[in-house]
């Protein structure tokens, strides 16, 4: 699977980073999400679909690949 | 699974049902009904980037076309004035009926109207087409005034500033946001608006808009001032949109009564701003107001549909973006609290903060321009005590 995020939709809540945190992160001053896996294994793919439909603002978008 | 599911409500807390059913294996029939001529957008975005106009509309879209194709549903648009839940079947307006197996109630939120006329230049916001309006009227409205000084008020009132309106917001408590933020850091909001140049009317009720040949003038105050504005956006609070479900059988109290799994009645579920469930720990009904509470929620009540028993226990959340501020709570700020300061002070621009009740329970964390101290400081909230 292949992963994307839209750091300008991004409004920082880290749902994310609580779902997923070896894939997503948040940069430190404005919290904005710093992805860290673009190509999550196999076995986080349940984590990161939960984390895109959590995501408040539909900044994540999961690509089947 | 192939029973028939019907959702209504096609906005966040409806479509992550349908998109969580599918994923969960649902092959059934998936319907979704909405009066909202626009496919399904967040809200969050239209008190923020929509009004300054930083966003074209179309940004709000929570989904693209090939996305929502690829869920397999029928979009029926139009209004559901009528549960049968009996005889399992939603009358929508026109006089269409719709039958069931599983009814997913999803919808949301109308915004609280002041009593007495409405003159034209009077505004709510809860939907795209009048948050268009409303970013259509600012620029040519010479003074603003935004009625309630909630989350809402506060940033439609940071917007109007930001694009050089003359702007009064009023409020009868204390402080803006003061039932989501307390005292104190509300008194932080406060001082954010005047410090951008909003006139703050503070500790006064509301008892209506004023007009002049069929124009809002004015809103009148109940100490007999009246604050001058050609553009008043009311923004008092919003009531669950169940006027619909009178006399459905259903158990309606500010909201959908539901237990703990997000049931209303054998094969009804709500979710999302609708829905009141009880507290896990309490056992109080509580009903929950926020972009992250719909998706949660959603996501349980897909789960039980295919069968689960999933109790919806989530950890309050919302933020507000006004001016270059980003306020983040996670929890929720008891009326009496005590704030105390993790990272930075009172007196800075960038904090952490926690609340404490009475009881010594850490009741939210609050990230000011702090998004992942906010975050991390999660992890110091204590449950709800049991009910004795
Ligand atoms: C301007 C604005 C800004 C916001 N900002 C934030 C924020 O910064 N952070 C945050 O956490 N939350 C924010 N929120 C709250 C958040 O948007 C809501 O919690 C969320 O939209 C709830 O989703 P929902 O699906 O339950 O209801 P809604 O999004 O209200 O959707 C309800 C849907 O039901 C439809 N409907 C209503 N009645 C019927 C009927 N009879 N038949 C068929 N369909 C019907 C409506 O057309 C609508 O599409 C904001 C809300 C608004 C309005
Ligand atoms: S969940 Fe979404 S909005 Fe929140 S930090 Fe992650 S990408 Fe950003």
């Amino acid at each position: 699977m292949k992963v994307i995020v839209d750091e300008e939709r991004c409004v920082g809540g880290g749902q994310c980073v609580a779902a997923a945190p070896d894939v997503f992160d948040q940069r430190d001053d404005d919290g904005v999400v710093v992805l860290l896996d673009p190509a999550p294994p196999h076995e986080r793919a349940a984590a990161v679909r939960e984390a895109a439909m959590l995501c408040p603002a539909a900044a994540i978008v999961v690509v089947d690949t | 699974m192939t029973s028939d599911v019907l959702i209504v409500g096609a906005s966040v807390g409806g479509l992550t049902v349908a998109e969580a059913l599918r994923r969960g294996g649902h092959t059934g029939r998936l319907r979704l009904v909405d009066p909202d001529p626009h496919p399904p957008y967040d809200r969050p975005p239209l008190s923020k980037q929509v009004l300054t106009g930083l966003w074209p509309p179309d940004r709000v879209r929570l989904r693209t076309p090939e996305q929502l194709e690829a869920l397999d549903a029928e979009w029926v648009w139009g209004r559901a004035e009528r549960l049968d839940a009996a005889a399992r079947t939603v009358e929508l307006d026109g006089g269409r009926a719709l039958a069931y197996d599983t009814l997913v109630i999803a919808t949301g939120l109308v915004p609280r109207r002041l009593p007495g006329p409405e003159p034209a230049g009077a505004h709510t916001l809860r939907s795209l087409d009048e948050a268009l309006a409303l970013r259509h009227a600012l620029p040519d409205a010479g003074r603003v005034a935004v009625v309630g000084a909630g989350v809402l008020g506060c940033e439609i009132a940071a917007a109007a500033r930001t694009l050089g309106r003359e702007v009064t917001l009023v409020d009868p408590g204390p402080v803006p946001m003061a039932r989501h933020l307390g005292p104190e850091l509300g008194g932080r909001v406060a001082a954010l608006h005047r410090r951008h140049g909003v006139r703050l009317r503070l500790g006064t009720a509301v008892t209506g808009l004023v007009g002049e040949r069929g124009r809002v003038s004015g809103v009148a105050l109940a100490d007999g001032e009246v604050v001058r504005a050609d553009l008043a956006v009311v923004t008092i609070g919003s009531v669950p949109a169940t006027a619909w479900l009178e006399n459905s059988g259903l158990a309606l109290a500010d909201g959908i009564v539901c237990d703990a799994r997000c049931r209303a009645a054998p094969g009804v579920y709500a979710v999302g701003d609708v829905a009141r469930w009880p507290d896990p720990v309490t056992g109080v009904g509580i009903r929950v107001e926020s972009r992250t509470n719909a998706t949660e929620q959603a996501l349980v009540v897909a789960a039980n549909i295919l069968g689960d028993e999933r109790v919806h226990a989530p950890v309050p959340y919302f933020w507000s973006d006004q001016y270059d501020t980003k306020i983040q709570v996670h929890g929720r700020v008891g009326g009496g609290d005590r704030v105390r300061y993790l990272e930075g002070t009172a007196a800075d621009d960038r904090f952490v903060a926690l609340t404490e009740s009475d009881g010594g329970r850490t009741t939210a964390a609050i990230g000011w321009n702090h998004p992942r101290g906010a975050r991390t400081a999660r992890a110091h909230l204590t449950a709800a005590p049991s009910q004795p």
